[in-house]
């Protein structure tokens, strides 16, 4: 298949690999930003083709685990109310809120569906005028545009029954806390793909100048990824930092104009809490006052749902890089995909349930077998 | 809800949703919560050693003879598909749960659930497509029940169908035989039923469509039947795609099976629409494929009288079982590294991004 076998070709996988181990001189760890690049790495064991000296460790872009907890709670409360249909990308549905998930409000008559755009949202309040749509709308830049449009389509086409459960976080402000903690041990970056795709790099090069950071920005595909870590090492190697883009089949410096014009028209920036880190300022958006009445929180009086985490779930830790999955005690004992403690167990995006998928049960591969 | 949400909010530590309250979409979709509502309540209830063997079908002796016996439901949307529809599914899917056991097919039933307010001229459509999978196959539909439920109480039309074959003397197949250093031999490329419901589904077009596989196995089985008795098991590979029917090889025998990547026949449309929806073929549905368990030295010999079949033609040596990892599926990426192949907890659903 065109545009896919290239990128998961064997040979070019271990010549790359091959270049890696060559230039790496000392240990370096090195961080990826999005979800889809951690499923990646774990699919295909990428993290077993680099040298050990470098220490890949995993970022806070999964949309689905970075989702607060109460507002999985606040779409649990609204698709049990027997007037709104939910509706949602298929692997919000088994998050688990602080009682219950959205699969089991299904089974008990909730009416939920999957799609696969927002549009086909704004499709059903159009030909179901007398249910109350709610499109939940989760995710980074990626996703942000399209259901922007499809809240502005709603608008136009005057449909009163369609609104938006806003949960949209942005990547730069979560980088910026990551890097500034003292903790941080991340020495370079492989920055989102798809987020760049839409936005652009040029916030990255404030971030690479800032914290004197090597960032490449990133595709999905294992030869993508072992190239952006090429192009990582052969930087900090130099001691150089800026950004580069590896992703340049889809990605531009000024990213999308008219997604992010889009973006502007129908969001704005605010705070927004992220499911296992907590409060980051100007970190989200949310609807323009003048699409209020498509605002969910709002028009259903969702504000005061509140909830705590599982004190037991050290998710924070293993979203901002400083724990690997393996290293927490409840990892495959009293946290697996099928009873999550918290989200990054539950989509494959996550990264604990990307290790217990692919990796965390077996014995480890003898380097040699590669080689 | 609102009250129960907020008494949640108030705990420090919920406790992990159990998920035995209610039944979910995910306990029919051939995972692992539909082989823990088997072990947890259905297994117990029944308790005999025939259900205890936990393959597609039950072998029964009676008289001397020995009688394959099993029964299968079909809910499937939408009812007409490319490449088949819900009657010649129907067959297909019993006729192949009998086979797999090694038996010759013999009799069916069909019980047909209507819906209040269904289309005439549709059932006719779907019992003619049954008649003539039944007669390709056959195999005679001999018994059979007719309900018709309130207009809202069904989903159009459900069906099942309960099958009767013989096993041939000295055929001795099961999921709990196979050992190490065994092959695991697959009749052709996977992923092509699930995708062409899915693809029907979604609305998605391709230069060409995306066609079911479906189609009755017995005459594949028994070709290779022929061939050696060094076949220990077989599976076909419906709900839950290949990596469920693996690992539930894997956990009943007890034994590591190690898959090679590219060893796995899958076609381009197949990838693609995989692709598109997030999906991945290993775990999407066959309802024309098997999986065969062989001693390694009967592997060619296998594999040829597989070739020679039209249903085999594609027919590929995928992997071999280990005694290491007893339980798991492990696959060799096209890489070279290593991964786990996992049973899904319920259904596989499309990612965000």
């Amino acid at each position: 298949m065109k545009y896919v076998d290239e990128y998961r070709d064997r040979r070019i996988a271990l010549a790359l690999a091959g270049e890696i181990a060559r230039r790496t001189t000392r240990d370096w760890v090195l961080m990826e930003i999005c979800g889809g690049q951690t499923h990646t790495i774990m699919r295909y064991g990428l993290d077993e083709l680099v040298p050990p000296r470098i220490r890949l460790v995993h970022g806070p872009g999964c949309p689905v685990c970075v989702t607060p907890l109460e507002i999985i709670d606040k779409a649990i409360e609204l698709a049990s109310r027997p007037q709104v249909t939910l509706v949602s990308y298929g692997d919000m549905l088994r998050v688990p809120g602080s009682h219950s998930d959205l699969l089991r409000v299904k089974a008990a008559g909730g009416d939920v569906r999957v799609v696969y755009s927002p549009m086909d949202a704004v499709k059903i309040a159009a030909t179901e005028p007398q249910r109350k749509l709610v499109f939940f709308a989760v995710g980074f830049e990626t996703t942000a545009p399209a259901n922007a449009m499809a809240v502005w389509q709603a608008q136009r086409l005057g449909l009163e029954n369609f609104f938006l459960l806003v949960s949209h976080v942005l990547v730069p402000p979560a980088i910026r806390l990551l890097l500034r903690s003292p903790q941080n041990r991340v020495q370079g970056l492989i920055a989102p793909g798809h987020v760049c795709t839409v936005m652009g790099y040029q916030q990255y090069d404030q971030l690479a100048r800032e914290f004197h950071l090597p960032i490449v920005v990133g595709g999905f595909e294992p030869v993508d990824l072992l190239e952006a870590v090429s192009m990582l090492v052969a930087q900090l190697e130099d001691g150089r930092a800026v950004v580069e883009n590896q992703y340049a089949r889809s990605v531009t410096y000024r990213g999308n104009m008219a997604a992010q014009q889009i973006l502007r028209l129908v969001f704005e920036v605010c705070d927004r809490k992220w499911r296992g880190i907590g409060n980051i300022p100007q970190s989200g958006l949310r609807l323009q006052p003048v699409f209020a009445s498509h605002d969910a929180e709002r028009v259903f009086g969702l504000q005061d749902i509140s909830a705590l985490e599982p004190a037991e779930c050290i998710s924070a830790q293993v979203l901002q890089g400083l724990k690997r999955p393996t290293e927490c005690p409840a990892f495959a004992g009293r946290c697996t995909p099928r009873n999550p403690l918290g989200a990054p167990m539950v989509s494959t995006e996550g990264a604990c349930a990307a290790y217990y998928q692919y990796r965390g049960r077996v014995a480890p591969v003898a380097r040699q077998e590669n080689e | 809800m609102n009250k129960m949400l907020k008494s949640a909010a108030t705990l420090a530590c919920p406790a992990p949703l159990a998920a035995g309250e209610i039944v979910l979409l995910g306990h029919g979709s051939g995972g692992r919560l539909t082989s823990e509502l088997i072990r947890d309540l259905f297994l117990p209830a029944f308790h005999n050693p025939a259900l205890a063997r936990l393959d597609d079908q039950a072998i029964l002796s009676v008289n001397g003879c020995r009688l394959a016996f099993t029964t299968d439901s079909f809910v499937v949307k939408p009812l007409f598909f490319p490449g088949g529809d819900i009657g010649s599914l129907a067959v297909h899917g019993t006729v192949n749960d009998l086979a797999m056991g090694g038996a010759q097919p013999l009799f069916l039933s069909a019980a047909f659930i209507i819906e209040e307010g269904f289309s005439m001229q549709e059932l006719r459509r779907v019992v003619d497509s049954l008649r003539q999978a039944a007669e390709e196959a056959g195999v005679e539909v001999v018994t059979g029940d007719t309900k018709v439920v309130e207009r809202g109480s069904g989903d159009g039309l459900f069906i099942n169908t309960t099958g009767i074959g013989l096993v041939p003397p000295g055929v001795r197949l099961s999921a709990n035989q196979a050992q190490p250093g065994d092959r695991v031999l697959l009749s052709g490329p996977i992923g092509e039923h699930g995708m062409a419901i899915m693809a029907q589904r979604e609305s998605l077009e391709f230069e060409s469509a995306i066609h079911s596989d479906s189609a009755a196995l017995h005459g594949l089985v028994r070709e290779m039947l022929k061939v050696t008795g060094a076949i220990r098991c077989m599976r076909d590979p419906t709900r839950g795609g290949l990596a469920s029917a693996l690992n539930e090889i894997a956990g009943q025998s007890q034994v590591g099976i190690e898959l090679e990547e590219s060893a796995i026949p899958v076609r381009e449309q197949v990838r693609g629409a995989c692709e598109i929806l997030g999906l991945d073929p290993m775990y999407v549905a066959n309802e024309g494929k098997l999986i065969a368990i062989a001693a390694a030295d009967a592997e060619d010999d296998v594999l040829r009288s597989m070739r020679r079949h039209p249903l085999g033609v594609e027919a590929q040596a995928i992997g071999t079982v280990r005694s290491e990892n007893p339980g798991l599926v492990t696959m060799r990426t096209a890489l070279g590294t290593t991964r786990i192949v996992d049973m899904l907890t319920g259904d596989q659903l499309p990612r965000i991004c």
